[in-house]
């Protein structure tokens, strides 16, 4: 919650320092916010392999422990396109794109906004950070009425870590392998969902 | 975009070799959150220099709430199935 809040006033400034137009033209002109994905991207790469967590997570699983990722990838990826129909001012895949960030708004965000549009963009990054915010507030409700992996389903990508607390507080500790075992599976799996949904639908 | 793609799957094979390193994935978490914060702020800055954006704000604000409220209800309902046909045999058992 409280990272939440860092980035997002980062974004904050920088909205404001453009609408002030206090913007040095180096920034406008040159394009090294790609440069900066890239940077971004490797060392996210780096960060999942050197997770020993997430790895020892994959050696103690059942197979039944897949049905978690997967549910929430078809239910996102279902609701989000009924709920299109409140949208007409996107395109389907535009709406199944912002979905398939799983909570994970900082990279959803930066790789729609390179691939649809700055607006898009921060459609993904409110939706997203909103998605995360909600888990929070609604997870102990939510366990209470459709089981114990509502939470886990509700967090999407962000319940490997900024929901697990709540996650294992309202479902149980035996819950948290799973938890975060979908968590990282969605959180690598948001880059290509979004790429392959924007571009080839 | 695959190029995006392959720079993350470089990383994650140079990962798998330095995660005996504590201190390194220390100070890769902490690159990243500087990343994040930099490239956030560049898309800040676009943003506000987008009028068409800034003017429809609350309109956009809406859009998102309604996507993500399809999202997690999507998410919880499909969820709720798969936890009384594959998790909720005899007693929550867990993992």
């Amino acid at each position: 919650m409280k990272s939440s809040l860092i980035i997002l006033s980062f974004f904050v400034a920088g909205v404001l320092l453009g609408i002030t137009g206090n913007v040095p033209k180096l920034f406008i002109q040159n394009d090294f916010s790609l440069y900066a994905l890239y940077v971004l991207m490797f060392l996210v790469g780096i960060g999942i392999g050197a997770d020993r967590n997430s790895w020892k997570v994959l050696k103690t699983m059942k197979i039944k422990i897949l049905f978690v990722p997967f549910g929430v990838i078809v239910g996102t990826l279902i609701g989000t396109a009924i709920v299109s129909v409140f949208i007409p001012d996107l395109k389907l895949k535009e709406v199944l794109a912002v979905g398939a960030g799983f909570g994970y708004y900082s990279l959803s965000s930066l790789f729609i906004a390179r691939i649809s549009g700055e607006t898009l963009g921060v459609i993904a990054l409110l939706s997203n950070i909103s998605r995360e915010i909600l888990t929070l507030l609604i997870t102990p409700i939510l366990v209470q009425y459709f089981g114990k992996l509502a939470g886990i389903a509700s967090g999407g990508a962000t319940s490997m870590d900024t929901t697990l607390p709540i996650i294992t507080r309202y479902s149980g500790k035996e819950w948290s392998i799973i938890s975060v075992f979908s968590g990282v599976v969605l959180t690598l799996l948001v880059p290509f969902l979004v790429t392959f949904i924007l571009k080839f639908f | 975009m695959v190029t995006i793609l392959l720079v993350m799957l470089a990383g994650i094979l140079i990962g798998f070799a330095i995660n005996r390193f504590p201190r390194m994935i220390k100070l890769n978490d902490r690159l990243i959150s500087y990343a994040i914060y930099l490239l956030l702020a560049l898309l800040g800055i676009s943003v506000g220099l987008n009028k068409t954006i800034i003017q429809n704000l609350d309109k956009i604000g809406v859009q998102a709430l309604i996507i993500t409220i399809g999202a997690i209800t999507g998410s919880v309902f499909t969820l709720w199935i798969v936890y009384r046909v594959f998790f909720n045999s005899g007693k929550n058992e867990g993992v």
